[in-house]
């Protein structure tokens, strides 16, 4: 049998295994990982929810409610749809280019689409500030609108779309294209009919990814956007700033919404995967999960 | 599909247009203006004492994170694949929890938790721990977002392994930890190192959770990211871009790392030095020469 990643078993039904760790296979080692989990993770993840609702639900409310946190979080929701609508075209074309075009330096190309992930993010606003900011050489200034919150977004979002439909591309079976060219089918009607629907599942887990991704964003935000309230303040930079003024339980409500959708971002992408192992299901599922570990590189969700 | 010549080169100008405007441009640019004036400004911009503090300090968390969670990550990732239990699918799925997460709430968890009035701060104040505003702080950010790199490139080579190399040693006579070191390490050494480079540029990088916990104090609690926003803020372009090039330059390491290593990944059992298609088979014509 070959041993492709397509016949692996899932977690949950691994075999019972030779090794045996003193202390891994008693409840010792079980333990240690929850504790360290629970220490470095819950426990703090616990302390927002419960900030949050240190006024009760209704303080919870009143704190989400309020007009400044509102258009915070509408700004942020509607940028992060509009890159990845934007995203979401690019990122096809580009994986279109990479796998079925040919040119020099391909390969080079092809490594740099993941720039995005590895620079941090700090560096990805402050890059693009040089070229499209106050100082700009080409005399285009967008610091500081909402014009610069898209465009920051759309840098640090576009290896999403990009990754998750490249192995779909390649894997595709190209008889299907033929038989429908051969049937008098023009260029147009072939992708529409036949590539299209299938690099779909591809296209919508990389814009949940993305847009899961861009809900969260701050590094690359805070030197371009200007951070200026109701214009260009993002949910992350508002969050930061009531921490600064003390207002903890505000900051922590709307935390706890950034959280409950890009949670809901991640559960619809594994959802939408499946639990296939096999076929072209588990090729999606696989390659979520790459672009998901690659993607936190340079500075998480 | 063959695409006709139009469409061909709309695609490409499509396609270059974009990368080229979004991603190569501004880094070019960035390059540029640092390198404007020569070696001399960048040079010396990264050689004052608060530079070399950040950076002293940005190493200090990879030295503190990066050990912590990969001996966390191989072990956890064992306990996933080796180990039949009904927690499995609740720690996996806590382990993915930091990816999930804004670095901002996670610096804000951290504050709520260590903070004077948090849950813990009073009481580690009173036994002389200071963890916000100062590195033990900076360090659990760091490893809250760092967490899961480690455990989710081990565990998809454990599960390719397989257990048969691991059933033969051990009936053999050779205990957990002689199967672990000898056996199973050397099988999983690819996945590590990949989780262990991921690791680190996360670390290095680290921005938002840390800006909170740390109270971005120059020449104390300022990492390498902090101290370039800092530098910008004030004005010191020279400053921020060189230390932007520095943070950037470690970045296209990892992009190479990161392509050695998924070409390692791809061509299948190739990082894995002893067969893994066909392990039973490999020991047999072993024991049998």
């Amino acid at each position: 049998m070959e041993a492709h990643p397509a016949n692996l078993p899932p977690v949950s039904a691994a075999p019972r295994a030779g090794l045996r760790l003193p202390g891994v296979g008693t409840g010792l080692g079980r333990g240690l990982v929850v504790l360290y989990l629970s220490l470095m993770v819950l426990l703090p993840l616990a302390a927002v929810v419960d900030n949050s609702l240190s006024n009760g639900i209704e303080g919870f409310w009143n704190a989400v409610s309020d007009p400044r946190s509102t258009a915070a979080l509408k700004l942020t929701v509607i940028c992060s749809l509009i890159v990845v609508a934007i995203n979401g075209f690019f990122g096809t074309v580009i994986a279109w280019v990479l796998v079925r075009d040919d040119f020099p330096g391909k390969g080079a190309v092809n490594a740099l689409i993941d720039l995005p992930f590895a620079l941090p993010t700090i560096v990805a606003g402050l890059t693009l500030l040089t070229l499209y900011g106050s100082e700009s050489p080409i005399g285009l200034n967008v610091a500081f609108t909402r014009v610069a919150v898209v465009m920051a977004l759309c840098f640090i979002t576009l290896p999403f779309v990009v990754r998750a439909v490249q192995p779909l591309l390649m894997e595709m079976d190209r008889e299907m294209e033929e038989a429908s060219t051969s049937l008098g089918a023009g260029g147009f009607t072939t992708f529409r009919r036949i590539i299209f629907p299938n690099l779909l599942p591809g296209i919508v887990a990389g814009i949940m990814l993305a847009f899961a991704r861009a809900l969260g964003e701050y590094g690359s935000l805070i030197l371009i956007s200007g951070n200026i309230p109701f214009e260009t303040e993002v949910s992350s930079v508002f969050i930061r700033s009531q921490i600064e003024t003390g207002n903890e339980a505000g900051a922590s409500a709307v935390s706890v919404v950034l959280l409950a959708l890009s949670l809901l971002m991640l559960i619809g992408v594994s959802l939408f995967a499946g639990s296939g192992e096999r076929g072209k299901k588990g090729l999606l599922r696989r390659t979520i999960n790459r672009t998901i570990s690659r993607s936190q590189v340079g500075g998480g969700v | 599909m063959t695409t006709s010549p139009p469409a061909k080169w709309g695609l490409r100008g499509l396609a270059f247009g974009y990368l080229g405007l979004l991603l190569l441009a501004p880094v070019g640019m960035i390059f540029y203006k640092t390198f404007e004036h020569g070696f001399g400004p960048p040079w010396e911009a990264m050689t004052s004492p608060e530079a070399i503090h950040a950076i002293q300090l940005t190493l200090l968390m990879v030295a503190a994170a990066v050990p912590l969670n990969t001996v966390f990550g191989v072990g956890c990732a064992i306990l996933l694949v080796r180990r039949r239990s009904w927690t499995n699918r609740w720690i996996d799925a806590i382990i993915n929890l930091p990816f999930a997460i804004s670095p901002i709430v996670i610096g804000l968890a951290l504050y709520l938790l260590y903070g004077n009035s948090g849950w813990f701060g009073p009481t580690l104040a009173e036994w002389g721990f200071q963890v916000l505003f100062s590195w033990p702080g900076m360090v659990l950010a760091s490893i809250f977002v760092s967490l899961p790199f480690v455990v989710r490139e081990v565990v998809p080579v454990l599960q390719e392994i397989g257990t048969e190399q691991e059933q033969a040693a051990s009936t053999l006579g050779a205990n957990g930890w002689q199967t672990f070191w000898r056996i199973t390490l050397p099988a999983i050494r690819w996945g590590v190192a990949y989780g262990v480079v991921l690791t680190t540029a996360r670390v290095l990088g680290e921005f938002g959770a840390v800006t909170i916990v740390s109270g971005s104090i120059s020449g104390e609690t300022e990492t390498l990211p902090l101290y370039v926003a800092k530098a910008f803020e004030q004005f010191q372009e020279e400053a921020a871009y060189a230390g932007a090039i520095v943070l950037a330059l470690l970045a296209l390491t990892t992009l190479l790392l990161m392509s050695v290593g998924g070409r390692r990944a791809k061509s299948g059992g190739a990082p894995i030095p002893a067969g893994t298609e066909v392990p039973v088979a490999a020991s047999t014509t072993k024991e049998g020469s």
